[in-house]
């Protein structure tokens, strides 16, 4: 008896990579927008290890942090390349996500019977929201002091409990140690509840099948492939197909993200903020805040709404419906293709303006708030609130292109 | 009792009986969990008073101090920006500081005890940053109409050199006055009032 089969006696190893590699069979047709998605996982395997690496020299401590952080980039032998990693991890896990979405997005991966995927990949996003908030408090510079003074006030909105729920959050009545200390203990947290829910989006996944850029159902159409006799007849299986598919744009992402750690690690201000290489002051807010790149759309337009009836709690609703919008996706799409390859003219140009609208409230966030950019920043966020709570009616009328019987090129 | 006869009320009552004292403890469970979280004596023995002597605080100068981890602002203004408060009124959300910002002792033209003497807590009733004093009369890039107060640059909010927020920006209501006191001409106590009404 080999070594594998006492273990397959004891624990389903073989049977688990078959299901999940050998013979789980994907559509044949995938392009590059299918590299993300293993992308993102590689990437917060590499956020995990060199957050580890950085915790054994990182001193959660209101008076220790800055100083520990500055001793990892100039003491610790390689700390500045683990601590650049994660640095350009981080942002570069958003990029990676942000393009999943938009693949998603583009095909209609988040259409039935794939609602759920969608929605485990909505947490997830959320999940490395709070991940990211929690860690850009841990260097205590002065953007990681007034950012966190910014978002956790917005709980403070909340009309009755917010002063409460604010202060419990922070544990204090200002950004403290105290505040300082739970943070961190959540951003070690979480990465680690993003595996779990990273698991519920593959077993999901692999339950009803993966999507394609021609959003047809594979499993719907004939039967039988050189493989196997029931397997999609358009399918083609993961390993060593798609293994080998991504390892080739896991090598070009790396170029990208190995060039950035080395010779752009602020990325111009946009990855590691100028302000942030000051230590905390709770008495002085730096000229201009801002939050990193990857929150400014929801920032602008929390940013873009005033405050009347003698509260700002609209502006920070409309922020946390903004992201809201997505959870519902799969039900406000009501065209009946999937992919925007068989979608009509009206669907394809909102997605574009969609697209053009979080670009710009991305930038708007990062920008100084002039009455004149404010207007701008609320015409856009009316365009996309306007994506989302229009769609049943204009993906509805659309004008699409018959859909193919089988997978296309 | 045989093997055979299952009394499934009974079965049921114990279930749900067990099912609750159950749930009832693991709410239990989160008082003390959740209580962790709340501020500690610690944090809360750090809100001390605070004395300051503005014996050397020229006319419109700004001294900045900490109380209970917050800025704490003392401007002396001068006569000039006194007298444009008044004219703002109408671009005011709460001119006659009627939400309760401030003690009774503050709720008047100047927001002061003195005149001249503007206390106030530095954190946007927005979102908390810390705005920035602007006292130059004149165009500026924000508001070409700009009579002096404080810009609060993070998301626009804008008041006048009392504190009093302008309508129509993000911040709801007019900046804290934190309680205060006089103990001579020269020194100032913060987070104290001895009971001033």
């Amino acid at each position: 008896m080999s070594f594998i089969d006492w273990v397959d006696e004891r624990f389903p190893a073989t049977k688990v990579w078959k299901e999940h590699f050998t013979e789980y069979y994907a559509p044949k047709n995938f392009n590059f927008w299918y590299f993300f998605g293993s992308l993102a996982l590689v990437v917060l395997v590499l956020q995990i290890i060199t957050g580890l690496l950085l915790a054994m020299n990182y001193k959660p401590d209101a008076e220790l942090a800055f100083a520990s952080v500055e001793y990892i980039m100039r003491d610790v032998w390689g700390g500045w390349f683990v601590r650049y990693m994660h640095s350009t991890g981080a942002s570069m896990f958003f990029v990676v996500i942000y393009l999943h979405m938009f693949r998603g997005l583009l095909y209609g991966s988040y259409r039935n019977p794939r609602e759920l995927i969608w929605i485990f990949g909505m947490v997830i996003y959320l999940a490395m929201m709070a991940t990211a908030f929690f860690g850009y408090l841990l260097p205590w510079g002065q953007m990681s002091f007034w950012g966190a003074q910014v978002i956790v006030n917005l709980f403070e909105t909340l009309p009755f409990i917010g002063a409460a729920l604010s202060e419990w959050i922070r544990g204090d009545y200002v950004i403290s140690d105290i505040t300082l200390n739970r943070f961190f203990a959540f951003h070690f947290l979480i990465p680690f509840i993003l595996l779990g829910l990273v698991f519920l989006h593959i077993v999901s996944l692999h339950k009803v099948g993966s999507n394609n850029p021609d959003g047809i159902e594979i499993k719907k159409g004939p039967k039988g492939n050189k493989w196997s006799k029931d397997a999609p007849a358009d399918s083609i299986p993961f390993h060593p197909y798609y293994t080998v598919k991504d390892v080739m744009g896991l090598v070009v992402f790396l170029i990208f993200f190995i060039i950035i750690v080395f010779f752009m690690p602020e990325m111009g201000g946009y990855f590691l903020e100028q302000p942030n290489f000051e230590p905390a002051n709770p008495l002085k807010t730096p000229d201009h805040i801002a939050p990193v790149w990857y929150f400014t759309p929801y920032y602008a337009i929390l940013r873009a709404v005033p405050s009347f009836a003698g509260t700002q709690v609209w502006g920070v609703l409309a922020m946390g419906a903004s992201i809201a919008m997505f959870f519902i996706l799969p039900w406000l799409d009501r065209s009946p293709v999937k992919s925007i390859r068989y979608k009509g003219p009206i669907f394809k140009s909102c997605l574009t303006v969609f697209a053009i609208s979080f670009v710009v409230l991305g930038y708007l966030g990062t920008q100084p708030p002039t009455p004149g950019l404010t207007l701008l920043a609320q015409v856009f966020s009316i365009i996309y609130f306007a994506f989302f709570l229009l769609m049943p009616i204009y993906s509805k009328m659309d004008k699409t292109k018959p859909v193919p019987e089988r997978l296309t090129k | 009792m045989t093997d055979d006869h299952v009394d499934s009320r009974r079965r049921r009552l114990l279930t749900v009986a067990t099912t609750t004292v159950g749930l009832a403890g693991a709410v239990g469970l989160v008082i003390p969990f959740a209580g962790s979280l709340s501020p500690s004596e610690k944090a809360k023995a750090a809100g001390a008073p605070v004395q300051v002597d503005i014996s050397k605080l020229e006319s419109g100068q700004q001294i900045t101090v900490e109380w209970r981890g917050k800025p704490v602002w003392i401007i002396r203004r001068s006569q000039e920006m006194l007298e444009q408060l008044s004219s703002l009124d109408g671009s005011l959300a709460d001119p006659k500081s009627e939400s309760n910002q401030q003690p009774a002792y503050a709720q008047n033209a100047y927001r002061s005890i003195k005149d001249e003497l503007l206390i106030l807590v530095g954190i946007c009733t927005h979102l908390g940053c810390s705005p920035g004093y602007q006292p130059d009369i004149g165009p500026a890039a924000f508001d070409e109409n700009w009579k002096g107060g404080f810009l609060c640059v993070c998301h626009g909010s804008k008041f006048d050199m009392a504190g009093r927020v302008y309508s129509g920006v993000p911040a709801p209501t007019n900046l804290v006055v934190p309680p205060h006191q006089y103990l001579s001409d020269t020194v100032i106590v913060i987070g104290e009032d001895g009971g001033l009404v």
